[in-house]
C-alpha cells in the first residue's frame, strides 16, 4: 500500500501564510461557479489512505460522511481526512495545506479565515451537517489536547465527546 | 383549481433572494412556509389575548382558553374525530408518537408482546417503539416494502399474531411520498383486535384525512409541516384508548386534586397535557387549518397529486436520474440521485443556485439501506410550489451535472 498523498503544508510558512497563499491561487475564481468546480478539482484530486474509512475515524455526519485521524508527531500535529462528498474533499484538502504539521498551538489558535474569503462559510455552520464544521471542532480538540499532554496521542483521544 | 399565484403572494418568504437568486423552497417535508394569515393571527393573539389558559380566572385568561380549546375543536373538525376529547397538543408528531408509546406500552404492552412498523418509517416512528420494546420486554416486527416503495400488505397477515398489541405505519412516507393503503391496514388489524397508529406528519396537509374513515385508534401530525408554527402538534386517539393509558408527563394542568398521599388525574385530553402547553402555536395551527379549508383540501389534493406526477416525469425524462420508489399513489415529496453524484454535492450546489431541497439519510436510515445508497436528494412540496419550479430544480441538476463533468452527453 502507497503512502497516503494527502497534501503537505506549506512547511516553511505559517498558517497564516498558507490561506494567504491559497486566497492568491485562487483570486481568479471571481464567481461561486468557479470556486466550486475549482474545489471539485481538489476533490477529486485528492487521495486519503485507504485504511482511514473504518468506524473509529467516523465522525457522525447527517448528510455526507466524514473521517478524521489525527497524530502528535513530535510536537506537530498531523490530520488525516476523507468525505464521501466531493467538495466536502475539496475543502478538506484546502483545510489540511492549512493546518497540516502545525504546532498544536498554532491549530488551537488558528482564524481560519481563508473559508469565509472563499464564501465557504455556509459549510462550517452547525446548521450544515457535511461534518466540516465537526472536524474543524475535533481537530482543534486535538491540538488543545496535544498541548497539555505533548506525548504521541492517538485520534481516539480527541474523539471523545 | 387553486390560484397558485394568488397563493404565493400570501406567503411573504417567497419574496426572498438567496445569494441574488429567488428562493425556489422545495423542501416542504421537512418544514412548511407560513402565509399571512397564520403570522398576521399569532401576531394578533399575542398583542390581544395572551395569558395562561385553564388556570386564570381573568379576563385575557379566558380569552386565552377559549383560543386555545377552538383550536383543538378546529383540529377535531379536520381530522373528523368524533370528540375534541380526543385531540391531544403535543410538540408535534415525535412528541405524539413518544407519548403513544410510553403511555400505550406501559397500559398494553407486555414481556413476549409485539409490536408491528414499517420498514420506510420515519426515525420517529422507529426509535420510540424500539426503546419502549425493549423496556417492555416485547419484540418489533417489521412490514416489508417492495423496490416500488409499497408495503408488501400480503406480509401483514405473517406478522400479525396473537401477540401482536399494535401496528404503527406511516401515510405517507416522508421519502419516497409512498401513500400507504392504511385503510387496508386498519382493516386487517380490526379484524383481529389489534389498533392502528398512522403517522400522518406527512398526509393531513396535501389530501382529506378523515380518522373514522380511516379506522385509525392513533394519528400524529406535526403543525410546521401544514403551514402553521413550529413546536405545536397532536395527537388523535380514541377514547378508549386514552381512558386507559396512563399520563405520559406529570405536573401541573393534568391534575384534578393533588395531595401528598395521593393524585387524581384530569379528564381528557387534560390527562396528557402537563404544563403550559404552546398557546401561540394552537393558535397558530387552527389558522393553518382555516386556510386550508379555504383553498379545499380535495383542491389541494389534486393539486399535489399533479404537480409531484410533472416532478417524477420531469426527472426521469432529463436521463441519468435514477427516482426511488414508483407507488401507484404518491404525494408531497419525490426522492432521486444523479448518477454519479454524492447527494450532499448537488444539495450544495442547488443551495447556491437558491434551491432549497433537503439531501441526505432524511431520518429513514433503514430506508437508505434498503436502496442501498448513502442518501436521496428530496424536493418536497407544498400549495405554493410550481412547475416553473420544478423547471428550476431540473436546470440547477443539470448544472450540477456540468460541474461535477459526469455527464450523459
Amino acid at each position: 500500500m502507497g503512502k497516503p498523498k494527502q497534501p503537505k503544508a506549506d512547511r516553511d510558512a505559517t498558517i497564516d501564510a498558507a490561506q494567504e497563499r491559497i486566497l492568491e491561487e485562487t483570486a481568479h475564481l471571481t464567481d461561486w461557479m468557479a470556486r466550486y468546480e475549482y474545489l471539485i478539482e481538489l476533490g477529486k484530486k485528492f487521495e486519503a489512505p485507504s485504511d482511514l474509512r473504518i468506524g473509529e475515524n467516523a465522525l457522525q455526519g447527517c448528510q455526507s460522511q466524514v473521517w478524521l485521524k489525527a497524530e502528535n508527531r513530535e510536537g506537530k500535529v498531523h490530520f488525516w481526512a476523507d468525505s464521501d462528498s466531493v467538495i466536502t474533499r475539496g475543502i478538506l484538502s484546502l483545510l489540511l495545506r492549512v493546518l497540516n504539521d502545525r504546532s498544536p498551538r498554532e491549530v488551537s489558535e488558528a482564524d481560519l479565515y481563508f473559508i469565509e474569503r472563499l464564501g465557504l462559510s455556509r459549510h462550517l455552520s452547525p446548521s450544515r451537517a457535511d461534518g466540516l464544521g465537526m472536524i474543524v471542532k475535533r481537530m482543534r480538540l486535538f491540538s488543545d489536547e496535544s498541548r497539555r499532554a505533548p506525548e504521541t496521542q492517538r485520534s481516539s483521544d480527541a474523539q471523545r465527546p | 383549481m387553486l390560484d397558485i399565484e394568488n397563493i404565493r403572494t400570501q406567503f411573504p418568504i417567497l419574496g426572498k433572494q438567496i445569494d441574488g437568486r429567488p428562493l425556489v423552497y422545495l423542501d416542504n417535508a421537512a418544514t412548511t412556509q407560513k402565509p399571512r394569515a397564520v403570522l398576521d393571527r399569532m401576531v394578533e393573539f399575542c398583542e390581544r389575548s395572551c395569558a395562561s389558559v385553564h388556570r386564570a380566572s381573568h379576563y385575557l385568561g379566558e380569552e386565552a382558553t377559549a383560543a386555545y380549546e377552538e383550536a383543538r375543536e378546529t383540529v377535531r373538525r379536520f381530522l373528523n374525530a368524533p370528540s375534541a376529547d380526543e385531540i391531544v397538543f403535543t410538540r408535534g408528531a415525535t412528541e405524539a408518537i413518544n407519548l403513544a408509546a410510553d403511555s400505550f406500552g406501559r397500559a398494553f404492552v407486555a414481556d413476549g408482546d409485539e409490536v408491528v412498523i414499517s420498514e420506510m418509517e420515519h426515525h420517529s416512528n422507529i426509535v420510540p417503539w424500539q426503546v419502549m420494546c425493549r423496556r417492555r420486554g416485547a419484540k418489533l416486527k417489521v412490514l416489508p416494502m417492495n423496490d416500488d416503495g409499497m408495503l408488501e400488505m400480503d406480509a401483514l397477515d405473517r406478522l400479525i399474531t396473537e401477540r401482536t398489541r399494535l401496528i404503527c405505519v406511516t401515510h405517507v412516507s416522508n421519502v419516497l411520498g409512498t401513500v400507504n393503503d392504511v385503510r387496508a391496514v386498519a382493516r386487517k388489524a380490526r379484524s383481529v383486535g389489534v389498533p392502528v397508529l398512522v403517522d400522518g406528519a406527512q398526509s393531513v396537509q396535501h389530501f382529506p384525512v378523515d380518522v373514522r374513515e380511516l379506522g385509525c385508534d392513533f394519528l400524529v401530525f406535526s403543525g410546521h409541516k401544514m403551514y402553521a408554527d413550529t413546536g405545536i402538534g397532536g395527537l388523535y386517539a380514541k377514547r378508549e384508548w386514552l381512558e386507559e393509558m396512563p399520563p405520559y408527563q406529570t405536573g401541573g394542568g393534568m391534575i384534578e386534586s393533588v395531595s401528598f398521599e395521593e393524585t387524581r388525574y384530569a379528564s381528557l385530553p387534560y390527562k396528557f397535557e402537563a404544563g403550559t402547553g404552546n398557546i401561540v402555536g394552537a393558535v397558530s395551527l387552527s389558522a393553518a387549518i382555516v386556510f386550508l379549508e379555504g383553498l379545499g383540501m380535495p383542491e389541494i389534493s389534486a393539486r399535489d397529486a399533479s404537480l409531484v406526477e410533472y416532478a417524477r416525469r420531469s426527472l426521469r425524462r432529463m436521463g441519468g436520474v435514477k427516482v426511488y420508489g414508483d407507488a401507484i399513489e404518491c404525494s408531497g415529496a419525490v426522492s432521486f440521485n444523479l448518477e454519479g453524484v454524492h447527494p450532499q454535492d448537488a444539495g450544495s450546489v442547488l443551495d447556491k443556485l437558491g434551491i432549497a431541497v433537503r439531501a441526505g439519510r432524511h431520518c429513514a436510515e433503514p430506508l437508505m439501506r434498503r436502496y442501498g445508497v448513502p442518501g436521496m436528494i428530496r424536493a418536497s412540496f407544498g400549495v405554493y410550489n410550481t412547475e416553473g419550479e420544478v423547471d428550476a430544480l431540473i436546470d440547477g441538476l443539470r448544472r450540477v451535472r456540468s460541474m461535477m463533468s459526469v455527464g450523459t452527453h
